[in-house]
């Protein structure tokens, strides 16, 4: 409960105001069109390629591997300006954001130097192989199996949900290595490298509801990963994910999916003089302020060598829906059907946010799986 | 814990906690000690005021040190002794100056603890701040739904016993009201959340504690969820006290997660909850209360969403 009730709030250092400013600065001039949800729906990799010459991408990585020894908190601050300008950021978000610091973590130190300076350039991307057809909220139950094979191993299952696979360099996949032990199902999981393209590998889009493509199924059919590309120790797998979950939650793109349409209300309100618009971007911004506050204070015990675990999915359970919230508060006030195809930005970014807002509860472990969480930190589960 | 929450635990978890807590010094932290407070900062003033909420406590705390010592502080004059409160006299109320004074006629509404406070320190216009005893003044006693005073003061021709020029105006003054209430909320939460997760521990149906219940569990882990954002935000805001988006911000959401924390906590409580003789009032009855003081999150809303320039910039402040 202490950490839970006596989070102190996350302090952005002094060089964070400039760091901002070059940010924002850099957006500018930058071309592309903004949209909701562009971590997982915006994947350009030009412009990815452009944040890694800026040395936005892999700044917490050592400069040794080709990082920027950047604090996490400088982090926060660039890719929330990222996400709250509407940016593309799709390509490398997953690289970026989990498999560079889990490689750094667990990785041998070949791993590191082939994949980091590249994570860090922007020239490596990486899908997430967790999530399974029979493997959602309960992930220790992966069927994918990893079996022994001259100087390796083999791997045969099937992952989906891989955001970002028909583009990714590599994926990094959770598989059974050893034999189900039914008092201990976290023992036994493994974490394996899989660079792509691989003649054994099958990448098939899942379209989304307007049929969009960032989702993909991948097959692995007896896909050879030599020893040097396992990360980590074999049989550590679970508790290596369950790191790499810490990274996933709470960041401020559980926040800000869905804050093109506060901007683009606000703007509407502005030029229209609707006191009652003014009122809900007012109400929004309020909430985003204060949940702004509770994921910068998980981003800065993070920073200082915590495991805010509980903190971090109560963030990312009330952050979520918020998204969601901001949907239907804009709704009530754009006087515009969401339309995909629609020359006004609004109507644009509504129709963008009404389709992806039912993934915003679900990616990343659901509220519900959360909330468990937060109850057992409670005490009361 | 530090030593400083313990020791307000202790006091204001007791059955008359304001004598205590003149004695220990510790109506008045966060009022310059040179003023005749008891120093410290605004963040170990939080702390006391947050513990005041945890605890269900019902005391002038915000109003002695928080309000009125700190606005006689920052305006040069001395803070007395004793419980104090503060108010802004609107248009109903004035201080009209008659040689080197002023004089006090109208009616201030709603002043919180006015008929047991020994002073009652007023912002009049927005300028001057004038120090009166409400005894002198006419009381009507009222009350907010948690029976904590809310008080109608009219003086009529009662001349300040000092004055100042203020170095707050009206909104100012109730910038510095809502960071206090909102402190109160997030403490008042944080009770409410104790007491159910309690309650869900050892309220037994169908043969199991009712936190057992997954649907009793999720209720719970929203409130506490609402309970630590509020927190967090507030200590945020604690922070930067005179930044009107993060205290408008602060107080907006800490209102609005009052309410979802209230009605949580009496869900997972029962009928139980809902009677005099159940410890829950003490919190619920003063997060409905506190919530609407000072601006409740609508207020605060039009506060921010009136703002010009892009929201992202008013949201990091750059």
């Amino acid at each position: 409960m202490a950490n839970l009730s006596e989070l102190e709030p996350g302090t952005l250092p002094p060089e964070a105001g400039a760091l901002r400013d070059e940010v924002r600065e850099f957006l500018a001039g930058a071309s592309f069109t903004p949209r909701c949800d562009s971590w997982l729906t915006g994947a350009d990799p030009a412009f990815s390629r452009a944040l890694g010459e800026r040395g936005w991408l892999g700044m917490t990585l050592p400069e040794r591997y080709g990082g920027h020894g950047r604090s996490p908190l400088e982090r926060f601050v660039v890719i929330e300006e990222l996400l709250a300008a509407g940016a593309p950021v799709g390509a490398h978000w997953i690289a970026d954001r989990q498999t560079g610091p889990s490689i750094l973590a667990n990785g041998t130190e070949e791993q590191k130097r082939r994949f980091l300076p590249a994570i860090a350039r922007g020239e490596c991307f990486f899908g997430i192989g967790m999530s399974e057809p029979d493997s959602g909220s309960d992930l220790a139950s992966v069927r994918t199996r990893a079996e022994r094979a001259d100087g390796g191993w083999t791997l045969r299952g099937t992952k989906v949900w891989t955001s970002g696979a028909h583009l990714a360099h590599a994926i990094l996949v959770l598989a059974r290595s050893e034999p189900l032990d039914a008092g201990d199902r976290h023992a036994g999981l493994s974490q394996f490298i899989v660079a792509l393209p691989d003649e054994r590998v099958a990448i098939r889009p899942i379209r989304g509801l307007s049929g969009e493509h960032h989702f993909n199924e991948v097959v692995f059919d007896g896909t050879f990963v030599p020893d040097a590309m396992v990360l980590g120790r074999p049989g550590d797998g679970w508790r290596q994910v369950t790191a790499e979950l810490a990274y996933e939650r709470s960041g401020p793109e559980r926040l800000l999916s869905t804050f093109m349409l506060i901007r683009l209300l606000h703007g509407r309100a502005a030029d229209t003089a609707d006191p009652a618009a003014r009122r809900t971007v007012g109400r929004l911004m309020a909430r985003l302020w204060a949940l702004r506050q509770a994921s910068l204070a998980v981003a800065g015990a993070l920073a200082a060598g915590g495991t805010p675990d509980v903190p971090a999915a109560l963030v990312k359970d009330l952050g979520t829906r918020f998204e969601n919230e901001v949907v239907d508060a804009v709704r009530e006030h754009a006087g515009v059907e969401p339309d995909p195809g629609s020359p006004d930005p609004l109507a644009r970014a509504l129709a963008q946010a009404v389709v992806q807002a039912p993934g915003f509860t679900l990616r990343g472990g659901t509220n519900e799986i959360l909330r468990g969480i937060v109850a057992r930190g409670l005490g009361v589960r | 814990m530090g030593l400083l929450e313990e020791t307000a635990r202790d006091i204001l978890s007791g059955p008359d906690p304001w004598p205590a807590l003149e004695e220990a010094g510790l109506a008045s932290v966060g009022v310059p000690e040179d003023a005749g407070g008891s120093g410290g900062t605004l963040a170990d003033a939080a702390v006391l005021l947050r513990a005041s909420g945890r605890h269900g406590a019902s005391v002038p705390l915000a109003e002695t040190g928080w309000l009125a010592g700190r606005l006689l502080a920052a305006a040069g004059l001395p803070v007395p002794r004793g419980p104090l409160t503060a108010a802004a006299g609107n248009g109903a109320f004035e201080a009209v100056r008659d040689g080197d004074g002023w004089v006090l006629t109208g009616t201030l509404r709603r002043v919180p603890w006015a008929r047991s406070a020994h002073r009652v320190a007023v912002v009049a216009d927005g300028r001057q701040v004038v120090v009166a005893d409400p005894a002198l003044a006419t009381i009507t006693p009222g009350e907010n739904v948690a029976g904590e005073p809310r008080d109608e003061v009219t003086f009529d021709g009662v001349r300040a016993e000092r004055a100042a020029p203020s170095p707050v105006d009206a909104a100012g003054l109730r910038r510095w009201g809502a960071l206090a209430r909102a402190v109160q909320l997030t403490g008042a939460m944080r009770g409410a959340l104790d007491l159910a997760v309690r309650y869900a521990g050892e309220r037994e149906q169908f043969g199991r504690p009712i936190g057992r219940f997954q649907a009793v569990q999720q209720m719970l882990a929203e409130l506490a969820g609402e309970a630590a954002v509020a927190d967090v935000a507030v200590r945020a805001a604690v922070r930067a006290p005179d930044d009107e988006v993060a205290v408008a911000a602060a107080k907006a959401n800490a209102s609005r997660a009052a309410g979802r924390a209230a009605a949580i906590a009496h869900q997972v409580h029962g009928a139980i909850g809902v009677t005099q003789e159940h410890g829950l009032r003490r919190f619920t009855l003063r997060l409905w209360s506190w919530r609407e003081e000072y601006g409740d999150e609508t207020t605060w809303a039009d506060v921010l969403g009136g703002r010009p320039g892009d929201p992202w910039a008013t949201l990091t402040g750059r």
